[in-house]
């Protein structure tokens, strides 16, 4: 295929363009042409076709994302906000940590290994790009039916990719999630979050400045590994009619990338860049344009010198290629030397590709003819934004209330707990956290199955940070704007059951076609609820992600924002962990109430969802949260009540330490046990503390009461007696027996 | 008393190597694998990791490294050496200790609190240790089944050269449990589990690994 050059573009000006094979719509190949006042060639189609993809414009979102800039608080932690790589918050001692999720949905259901296992690397090579040595990942998924062949085939591949990648990184795989629901059947989600951690001054940025500047291509070489992969891939659902599109899913090297993280983190500590971008989504594209776009010149770039895997690539295709484990960098032609010999020291291939120029345009050549001419700002920046149709669902005119046994009898009691406990969602999940190294690095304090991840910055101060993700999507369904609330204030009540004060929010927020106005009614609620509830909490959104098109035909997913809350805490020796020792006594703070609505336990009893989702009490949850804090000294074990209700979590404090407990509940028994009001935790004192408990739950105005004592090998509620062996059973060898 | 810790590309537990020498009290030396440089170190250590990505098999392109050409020298004289995880490949690469370390039995990696007894305490990385204590550290590996002919392992037996067992359930399909073993003279350990994650009660399951570093500093003082 001849090169299509400006000239050739200019002197050919009706030549038929692929735009809509390419996913661009009429509308928005129009506006190319009005920009560059001529067709573009086929580089620069390229080019805006990724970066104007719903993946990497946001061009539903965005719009809706504003809220969470316009209703932010001042926050004086937030060193870096949305729009980097990742936000960037202060935690004190000079230390600044950086977290982001992202999902990589679509890829992981198409190649599960690769797909989970390259999430992994984009999230990580974000975090690096920061300036920050990446301290741990965690991940949330969700599938669908696990008895399903599809999710034998899906949740292993997925599992292993994620270790396969994590572990060959040094990184702490410290919590997430594992959901099962039906709607997740065809599309599962794999979400992938990373925290890193730096000395303020080294926080680097995304940006090319100063004429002359030298554009650096490190890392892995080009190949034709995930070309078109964000537009195609992240922007249309998967129908059988459709050609395959295996090719299109990238393929991980984590070793490539973990040498590119050693040569990264040392380069950066001798201070040898200006700005750096990894090439994650749209790869050169995407990294060149936003570069130039954040700088305050134009860039050359020559293409021909991008070393390449495979040398058949075309020009449009080395700009799209998605090859991982690259990074670009903006390096001054004096500290060129010493970034080569670090490139070197760690076998890492470097080269120059380009340079900042005095122009205002992004200027690609090819052995010296001009392919690309365009204001990069136009590029990465100036996507289309569209207003999106939204109509309240009909499904919520028609909702029904669950029906579910109540047990209250002991033999009722125990068969409802050995039920749940060993129900899917429920079940140890020891199987798939046991492939995930959590101990690298050495400064693990808290991990799986706890309530937050917690981990060590600083060995001397014992500085920390905790981390917990969160998502209830039969609430979101029941109620996308209280759901995203709750999840939030689920994931605050995590960190600081674990003793952490929470400091920032991210977010992935997983949804189906925003072509269909019933979505988008979901996701606007979503960012509406979430922006109101940061804002009442007084904590600033740093960054997150929006995957749309999950669904499977015209079925979508249930609506699932996960979000992730960062908090510090100030000596992570002083943690509450959730394991109970014998002799103490066991409160329950906070009212259950009797609403079954999008509990596990209405889920494993039909599937029910119900009629309606918690109501958010952002008041007391910070009140809550307080109390949790200023109690951390008297709290010898925490839990938070959430999936399962009371018989969960206690079931999981007994098996943590294999230490029994003997309970007495009062009043609506089975709400009691298996409600998942929102806004309660367990707590295990020792005797000597109860007037301190007292005390604070008046200052606090939240209730608190005694339910019982610790000791003995068995569970004990209200006369049931389950042995810890018996518990244990139950809840053990199911993901052995389904995917093992 | 210099420990010296080399980091290969794709070390991942060296950091915390260097760690657990620091605990011990000792002078904790990073060493890098594109010299054969020693830095004047008493005993070394090669940490866990996916050195060269396990490319090819675990260890064997490390094993080629220049700092192994100085490694391997010094330890066919009795410089103690302690490999760990993928260190221990690495030594079985380089042919300092017998047998291979293959695909655990259920073909997944395996992250784990792993109870094991120390079989062998005449190494300067166990001494400290008493013969039969059992101690709980971490395994965190895909290929960590020991594996070697039979007479090989009659050879390791009869000798006592077995240093580490497995407890309990076989967690990987490793030979009569094995899970560490030295060279005949003793100076050249190679472990599986991960001694330096379990230096501290804060982040890993005990401090039982503790007295691998506490050792091998208490028998070069007494040199």
């Amino acid at each position: 295929m001849a090169l299509d050059t400006v000239k050739n573009a200019e002197e050919n000006p009706n030549a038929t363009q692929p735009y809509k094979e390419l996913g661009l719509k009429d509308d928005e190949y129009a506006s190319i042409k009005e920009i560059l006042g001529r067709r573009p060639t086929s580089s620069e189609l390229a080019m805006y076709s990724v970066m104007w993809s719903e993946h990497c414009s946001y061009k539903s979102s965005k719009i809706h994302l504003k809220q969470f800039g316009e209703k932010a608080v001042k926050s004086e932690a937030l060193l870096v906000g949305i729009g980097e790589n990742a936000g960037v918050v202060d935690v004190g001692q000079g230390y600044a940590v950086t977290f982001k999720i992202e999902s990589h949905n679509h890829p992981s259901y198409i190649e599960p290994y690769q797909g989970a296992a390259t999430g992994v690397g984009g999230i990580v090579r974000d975090i690096l790009t920061m300036g920050a040595r990446p301290i741990a990942v965690m991940d949330p998924l969700r599938f669908g039916d696990p008895e399903n062949p599809d999710t034998r085939r899906v949740l292993p591949g997925i599992v292993s990719g994620i270790g396969g990648y994590g572990n060959c990184l040094g990184l702490p795989n410290i919590g997430g999630e594992i959901v099962f629901d039906d709607s997740y059947q065809g599309n599962p989600l794999v979400n992938a979050l990373c925290i890193g951690v730096m000395k303020h001054a080294d926080i680097k940025l995304a940006t090319a400045h100063g004429a002359g500047n030298l554009v650096v291509l490190f890392g892995a070489k080009t190949g034709g590994d995930g070309i078109g992969g964000v537009s195609v891939l992240a922007s249309e659902t998967f129908s059988d009619s459709k050609s395959t599109k295996r090719p299109a899913v990238q393929v991980g090297d984590p070793f490539a990338e973990k040498v590119l993280i050693e040569c990264s983190l040392e380069i950066f500590k001798e201070d040898l860049v200006i700005g750096i971008q990894d090439l994650g989504g749209a790869g050169l594209s995407c990294a060149t344009s936003e570069l130039a776009s954040a700088g305050s010149g134009g860039m050359d770039i020559r293409l021909e010198t991008v070393p390449l895997r495979d040398p058949s690539l075309s020009p449009e295709e080395i700009l799209m290629s998605e090859s991982q484990e690259r990074m670009c960098a903006i390096v001054e032609p004096s500290k060129l030397k010493r970034f080569m010999q670090i490139c070197r020291k760690w076998d890492v291939t470097a080269t120059v590709i380009g340079e900042v120029t005095t122009g205002t345009r992004l200027n690609i050549t090819f052995n010296g003819e001009l392919i690309v001419d365009v204001p990069p700002r136009t590029v990465a920046h100036d996507g289309p934004v569209y207003n999106r149709p939204i109509a309240k669902p009909k499904y919520l005119d028609s909702l029904k209330p669950v029906s579910v046994p109540l047990p209250t009898t002991p033999d009722e009691i125990k068969a409802a707990v050995l039920k749940l406990m060993a129900a899917p969602n429920m079940a140890d999940k020891s199987w798939v956290t046991n492939q995930y190294d959590r101990y690298v690095q050495g400064n693990t304090v808290l991990s799986q199955p706890e309530d937050s991840g917690v981990i060590r910055i600083d060995t001397n101060t014992n500085l920390g940070v905790a981390i917990s993700t969160d998502a209830n999507a039969r609430w979101s369904y029941l109620n996308p704007y209280e759901g995203a609330k709750l999840a939030l204030l689920e994931s605050c009540r995590n960190i600081a059951t674990n003793g952490a004060k929470p400091l920032a929010v991210t977010n992935c927020l997983n949804f189906g076609s925003p072509e269909d106005p019933e979505v988008m009614w979901q996701f606007s609620e979503t960012v509406r609820g979430l922006a109101d509830a940061c804002l009442e909490l007084g904590l600033p959104v740093t960054g997150g992600n929006v995957s749309f098109y999950n669904q499977t035909g015209s079925v979508a997913i249930l609506p699932t924002p996960v979000i992730g809350v960062l908090g510090v805490v100030q000596d992570v020796t002083k943690r509450t962990p959730m394991g109970i020792k014998p002799n103490q006594v066991i409160y329950v703070i906070g009212n259950a109430d009797d609403n079954f609505s999008g509990s596990e336990w209405a889920y494993i009893h039909g599937k029910q969802i119900g009629d309606h989702s918690p109501v958010a009490d952002l008041d007391m949850e910070q009140r809550l949260v307080k109390l949790l804090l200023e109690g951390q000294p008297i709290f010898e074990a925490a839990h938070d009540i959430s999936n399962g209700g009371f018989a969960a979590s206690i079931s999981e404090m007994v098996m943590r330490t294999n230490v029994g407990a003997t309970i007495t509940l009062q009043g609506n028994i089975a709400a009691e046990l298996l409600a998942e009001t929102p806004g309660r935790v367990i707590v295990a004192i020792n005797e000597s503390s109860t007037n301190a408990i007292v005390a604070l739950a008046g200052k606090y105005q939240i209730p608190v009461r005694p339910v019982g004592n610790t000791g003995g090998n068995f569970l004990a509620i209200n006369g049931a007696e389950i042995s810890i062996d018996e518990l244990r059973d139950a809840n053990t060898g199911v993901f052995e027996a389904l995917f093992g | 008393m210099r420990i010296g810790v080399v980091t290969f590309p794709g070390s991942l537990d060296d950091r915390s190597a260097l760690r657990a020498i620091e605990l011990a009290g000792g002078v904790a030396v990073p060493l890098f694998h594109g010299t054969n440089d020693l830095k004047e170190v008493q005993a070394v250590i090669l940490p866990g990791g996916f050195s060269y990505g396990d490319y090819l098999r675990c260890g064997a392109i490390s094993r080629f490294s220049p700092i192994m050409e100085s490694i391997i020298l010094a330890a066919e004289h009795g410089f103690p050496v302690l490999g760990i995880c993928n260190g221990f490949q690495i030594l079985c690469e380089s042919h300092l200790l017998p047998g291979a370390l293959t695909r655990n039995a259920d073909l997944h990696f395996i992250c784990a609190d792993q109870k094991v007894s120390i079989e062998n305490i005449n190494t300067p990385w166990t001494r400290g240790y008493k013969k039969g204590q059992e101690i709980v550290i971490p395994i965190k590996n895909g290929e960590g089944s020991f594996q070697c002919s039979d007479e090989t392992l009659k050879e390791l037996e009869d000798e006592g050269r077995v240093v580490l067992r497995y407890v309990g359930k076989n967690p990987n399909g490793s030979r009569n449990l094995i899970a560490g073993i030295s060279n005949k003279r003793g100076n050249v350990v190679g472990v599986m589990p991960h001694p330096e994650q379990a230096v501290e009660n804060l982040t890993g399951p005990s401090e039982d690994g503790l007295m691998f570093f506490s050792s091998i500093l208490k028998e070069l003082v007494s040199k």
